[in-house]
């Protein structure tokens, strides 16, 4: 055996390259302005919106109230038995995705992504304390003098401060925000609100702050995913390498006109990717579609006097088409392709069908249950009793008057533990507390002797109607047992 | 072989792997070596951390197991002494209701809603525990032995302070005073009737109890329930709740309303026992067995004020 060369060991990792986007305006920049704004005022307005629901219930207008297991948006309060609403939600949230990548590529990441915004929102802060690209890019590298100590220090407070306050507002929807807000800062919040605040802080810290692109490229699986939901048809932010190759500078291009495509490698489009990619090597998965190149590019060709749309939103379909020397489709043609009209249509189709739901669903409901030990009880007169647990929803914020009666049992005589069998009736009147559930013992006897030879067991139905205003309810069919003879 | 630079003094004499610079384990199998790659530090300070967390665990809590019980810990903790500390706070927890239930008189239960309900989960789980060995899991009794709980038809009488009174003293308890007691004579055993008289009353109870027709049987029997009968179950049959006498005219029979059941009972009656329970469970638990029981669903109302039971159905 001889004595190799030592071997030098690779690192199994990439450190991060410094990405410090460069400032740019333009159509796409204002348009992300304009979504990070409305998200975000989302995202921290919402808790504070008041909803007048009455004596009975919360007044905030969206609220997931744990603790009492209520969800409520507005005017739709859903209860855990009713959590399909929710899934039916997730799963049009879902269906969305694949509508909007379909048909405008991955505009979720680009746009609207909470790690995008975010990540927008702490690049701003960068520029704001350290300046634009150049100066960020010297601070970096440069010594730690007394300067960059405070900036940085400035930086990460504000930072911080953005990362609380994202933390506290997440807080916010699951319980009365100006009540949490006081007991919050006078020390009476409950230790998990503390803590989910702590954890948002920090993973807000350091995921807007230091990992970034980092997000988007290893840890996120949706852009894998995305992969395969996007097709020929749908829009990507394409370099046109047809028309801006071979690259060459203004004065190049000048000595030997027609050498040269319209690129004249300036570096702006990779200057200003917030995930430090180089468009120009072709669709990657790096590449958030944020659009903030095309608006640098068109800046440029606008200042060297060449057309617009050197790097723009294409299909593939578009890109074969202009290498071909045709044009591209009318957007609308574009997004209007069969698998967008599919994924609209079922997403449509869901939301109707809740939309519906919701607004046929009663807010009272039954559910029964047969007490079988003992299944039935013999009585002096001769009737058989049985026992009953009767559960009463009542899911509206207003106490309610019902009634309980039975159809399909012949001679019946209701009463509950409340009462007694001197005063029993084929119906039953009582009040529901407000927004509850009434658990109720009831008794019912009926003759011995069954209304069919056929069994000892017989079906009959249980109604609870409401009393005041909507009269809609809730029935059960169980069973009525007998002794077998 | 390859020349002693490669084994050299500081890895044991064991060969250095070029391109991982490692020591291997000194083996070789075929020519396949293995690395000695050491422990990352961060497993072994985790694991020098664990044995140090051994150490105080052993000295703090119960550890080692000797002959009838482990070494004690200086913290005194055990599971059972944990499990004896919940069940004190649950007792703790308890107490007010508990002290509200002793505190109010049986007879208004029904009118405080949230104290009755409280005495009627407490009554059913010790229920559970002592009744239903008897009476069933839901009181609804076993046929020919132990009478329903549930039904409207009670041997001494269905109101709260009559069950409390029943479930503490019992039903004929030869050693206790104030039990509840009464005895139906052995007609038959006795020869106080003959087989053919007991025919003739079980004619005439079946009769009254509308599952026979009235015949000559019936009318000989009628004669002879008003001389042997009426004194306990009343000259209608309607029972005597005084002498814990059923009724004989409804539909429920405890042992059996049948021909072959009557006479079995007329010859030689059952008169049931029940423990009393005044001397294994306390006051409370009685008062809330009762009105456990009384919300099976043939819990009557309060006999009138002057303390005396009432016959028969009210």
């Amino acid at each position: 055996m001889g004595n190799p060369e030592p071997i030098s060991r690779a690192s199994l990792y990439e450190a991060r390259k410094g990405v410090y986007p460069k400032k740019v305006d333009g159509f796409f920049r204002r348009f992300k302005w304009a979504i990070m704004g409305i998200t975000l005022a989302i995202y921290y307005g919402t808790p504070w919106i008041r909803w007048d629901r009455g004596p009975y219930a919360p007044d905030q207008a969206v609220l997931i109230d744990l603790a009492n297991r209520r969800f409520y948006m507005f005017q739709i309060e859903i209860w855990p038995h009713e959590f399909y609403y929710v899934a039916g939600l997730l799963i049009m949230a879902g269906i969305g995705l694949f509508l909007v990548t379909s048909a405008v590529g991955r505009a979720w990441c680009g746009y609207a992504c909470p790690q995008t915004v975010w990540t927008d929102l702490f690049q701003h802060v960068d520029r704001l304390v350290d300046g634009d690209r150049n100066a960020q890019i010297r601070l970096a590298q440069g010594r730690w003098t007394l300067e960059k100590v405070a900036k940085r220090t400035a930086k990460y407070l504000i930072y911080l401060v953005i990362a609380f306050w994202t933390g506290g507002a997440w807080i916010m929807y699951f319980a009365d925000a100006p009540t949490l807000t006081h007991d919050f800062w006078t020390g009476q919040a409950a230790l998990v609100a503390y803590g989910t605040v702590a954890v948002l802080t920090a993973t807000t810290f350091i995921l807007g702050g230091f990992m970034r692109e980092q997000v988007c490229v290893y840890m996120c699986p949706w852009p894998r995913i995305q992969t395969a939901m996007m097709d020929e048809k749908s829009l990507l932010v394409t370099y046109k390498d047809w028309r801006g190759e071979p690259r060459g500078s203004v004065k190049r291009a000048m000595a030997h006109p027609g050498a040269f495509g319209d690129c004249i490698d300036c570096n702006q489009c990779v200057a200003v990717c917030p995930t430090g990619i180089d468009i120009r090597q072709g669709p990657q998965i790096g590449c958030i579609t944020c659009a903030l190149c095309i608006d640098a590019c068109d800046n440029v060709m606008e200042q060297i006097g060449r057309p617009r749309g050197l790097i723009d939103y294409c299909t593939l379909e578009d890109v074969a088409a202009e290498k071909a020397g045709g044009t591209a489709k009318p957007i609308r043609k574009t997004l209007m392709h069969p698998r967008t009209v599919i994924y609209f249509s079922i997403w449509s189709a869901i939301g109707l069908a809740m939309l519906f739901s919701l607004g046929q669903r009663t807010r009272l409901d039954l559910a029964v249950q047969h007490e079988r030990s003992p299944l039935y009880v013999q009585l002096s007169d001769g009737h058989i009793r049985n026992n009953y647990t009767l559960k009463l929803r009542n899911m509206e914020a207003r106490p309610r008057r019902v009634s309980v009666a039975v159809s399909g049992l012949k001679g019946a005589e209701l009463w509950t533990e409340a009462g007694t069998r001197e005063g029993a009736g084929q119906r039953l009147e009582m009040t529901l507390p407000a927004d509850s559930v009434t658990r109720v013992k009831l008794f019912i006897a009926a003759p011995g002797a069954g209304e069919s030879e056929s069994g000892a067991r017989q079906d009959f139905t249980i109604t609870t109607r409401g009393l005041d205003g909507d009269p809609r309810g809730d029935s059960e069919t169980i069973q009525f047992d007998r002794p077998e003879t | 072989m390859a020349d002693t630079k490669d084994f050299p003094a500081s890895a044991g004499g064991k060969r250095i792997d070029d391109a991982t610079g490692t020591s291997t384990v000194g083996h070789e199998w075929d020519g396949i070596e293995e690395l000695d790659t050491p422990m990352p530090r961060w497993w072994l300070w985790t694991f020098y951390a664990t044995i140090v967390w051994a150490l105080g665990y052993v000295i703090l809590y119960p550890a080692w197991p000797m002959v009838d019980r482990a070494t004690e810990g200086v913290l005194g903790w055990s599971s059972r002494g944990e499990l004896q500390k919940e069940l004190a706070a649950d007792a703790r927890r308890r107490a007010p209701t508990l002290d509200a239930i002793a505190a109010a008189d049986i007879a208004e239960l029904p009118a405080r809603p949230e104290l009755m309900q409280a005495a009627v989960q407490g009554g059913a789980a010790a229920f559970r525990v002592h009744c239903v060995q008897c009476h069933g899991a839901g009181g609804a009794g076993v046929k020919k032995l132990y009478p329903s709980l549930t039904d409207d038809d009670w041997l001494w009488g269905g109101d709260l302070a009559t069950i409390q009174y029943t479930i503490t003293h019992g039903i004929r308890n030869p050693d206790h005073k104030e039990t509840r007691t009464s005895q139906m004579p052995a007609f038959g055993r006795d020869g106080i009737l003959e087989p053919a008289q007991i025919s003739d009353v079980v004619s005439f109870v079946r009769t009254i109890s509308g599952q026979e027709r009235p015949g000559a049987s019936s009318a000989r029997g009628a004669a002879l329930f008003a001389a042997n009968c009426a004194v306990c179950h009343g000259p209608a049959g309607q029972g005597g709740r005084a002498v814990g006498a059923p009724k004989l005219t409804d539909a429920i029979w405890l042992y059996g309303g049948d021909r072959d059941s009557l006479t079995a009972t007329i010859t030689q009656p059952r008169n049931g026992v029940m423990p009393r329970w005044n001397s294994r469970l306390d006051p409370v638990t009685i008062k809330m067995l009762a009105a456990y029981v009384y919300s099976l669903g043939g819990g009557e109302k309060l006999a009138p004020a002057d303390g005396k039971k009432v016959d028969g159905q009210p």
